[in-house]
């Protein structure tokens, strides 16, 4: 991440002086650090209201059920998450409200995902292979309907606004099996093989 | 039948939050458990996550608008236009595949416009549209995925998630290639 993180503001400034455009991108990043808090602020409403019925779903022994069902599946993605664990009921809600594209509520439950992973992991600053894959699942995350796209197609006097589902969900599914692909194939890798933690 | 379907997945995306609550409330309820103040103690983690994630997504936003603003970002769409002529990808497109991972406002400003310009039912604007659909704003979701629980060292995530936007991209091109025309 800091590697990415350097090269987009060292690229950006050094092209910015080259093009002349440092106003614009005083302006610009004073915005989007606006933007981000407003961003946050805004999801704390939709976090506090999926973590809400989360932990009555928890309490309630749906979030296992949903589990159990999926276990097959779960098992061979995530070895290292206990079938009945919370985290299992996250992330596969994370990924549900992926395909339905509920962007936000998504979100909320994907960052409590990460946290029932985390209370899983004994290293408190690496990635554990259970959050990669996660990850990889989710950044690749399967779309049955893209509702925004569709309606910006109709806006744009589109006759055949919805005839992208069919290619898009394709397009997903094989890109979420290259993700998962991969991330299985690189966790054992010496490059990035998880190191018991130090005590 | 295409429309049926449609209507369907529209519907069940429609209904899932409600009936979603409905059937959590409800089965709570039967199983005791004091829904009123169990809700209310999750509920009240929301707001630490919300402040804890507010340094991460101002680091990577401003970056982004950084690279964008400066016209590194047109810069690179240029650059890699030559080198990805061969693989028979139209350089239409580029701009959408290379904006979509960095930032979703930014892919769909480039999506709004393209749709303008080419026409959404034309070959390019249903190009567009796929991509737009099919990948993800990754570096974003890395970074507040992770910000939000402190984890600094991601291994090998980055990568899959690159290999996934990229096989995503290249599915979304070949297959509208293959669909629309």
């Amino acid at each position: 991440m800091q590697v990415v993180w350097l090269a987009l503001i060292f690229s950006g400034v050094i092209t910015a002086m080259l093009t002349g455009k440092m106003a614009d991108v005083t302006k610009a990043t004073i915005d989007a650090a606006k933007t981000s808090v407003e961003l946050c602020i805004g999801l704390i409403g939709i976090m506090a209201l999926w973590l809400g019925f989360m932990r009555l779903a928890e309490k309630a022994g749906l979030v296992q059920g949903l589990s159990r069902l999926m276990k097959p599946i779960l098992r061979r993605l995530f070895p290292d998450v206990p079938a009945d664990h919370p985290a299992m009921g996250s992330m596969l809600s994370n990924l549900a409200a992926n395909m339905l594209g509920l962007g936000n509520s998504a979100t909320a439950l994907g960052l409590k995902a990460m946290q029932d992973l985390k209370s899983l992991s004994k290293h408190t600053e690496t990635a554990t292979n259970a959050m990669a894959t996660f990850l990889a699942m989710n950044s690749a995350s399967i779309t049955l309907i893209p509702a925004t796209v569709i309606a910006m197609r109709a806006s744009a006097g589109s006759q055949n606004a919805t005839g992208i589902i069919g290619p898009t969900l394709l397009a997903t599914i094989i890109s979420m099996a290259a993700s998962i692909i991969t991330v299985k194939l690189l966790e054992k890798t010496k490059w990035f093989k998880l190191e018991e933690p130090k005590e | 039948m295409k429309e049926t379907l449609f209507a369907f997945v529209q519907a069940a995306s429609d209904w899932a939050v409600p009936v979603l609550f409905l059937i959590i409330a409800g089965v709570a309820v039967l199983k005791k458990v004091k829904v009123y103040e169990e809700f209310i103690e999750g509920a009240k983690e929301g707001f630490n996550v919300g402040i804890r994630i507010i340094p991460y997504v101002v680091a990577i936003l401003c970056a982004i608008a950084i690279f964008r603003a400066s016209g590194a970002l047109d810069a690179t769409v240029n650059a890699l236009s030559g080198v990805l002529a061969p693989l028979s990808i139209p350089p239409e497109i580029l701009p959408m595949a290379i904006v979509r991972p960095l930032s979703g406002s930014g892919a769909m400003g480039v999506l709004s416009e393209g749709l303008k310009t080419y026409g959404p039912d034309s070959l390019i604007g249903n190009m567009m549209s796929v991509l737009m659909g099919s990948t993800e704003t990754t570096f974003y979701v890395l970074a507040v995925y992770f910000g939000s629980v402190a984890v600094r060292r991601t291994r090998h995530t980055l990568a899959a998630c690159l290999v996934g936007d990229v096989t995503g991209i290249l599915a979304a091109i070949y297959i509208s290639n293959w669909f629309f025309s």
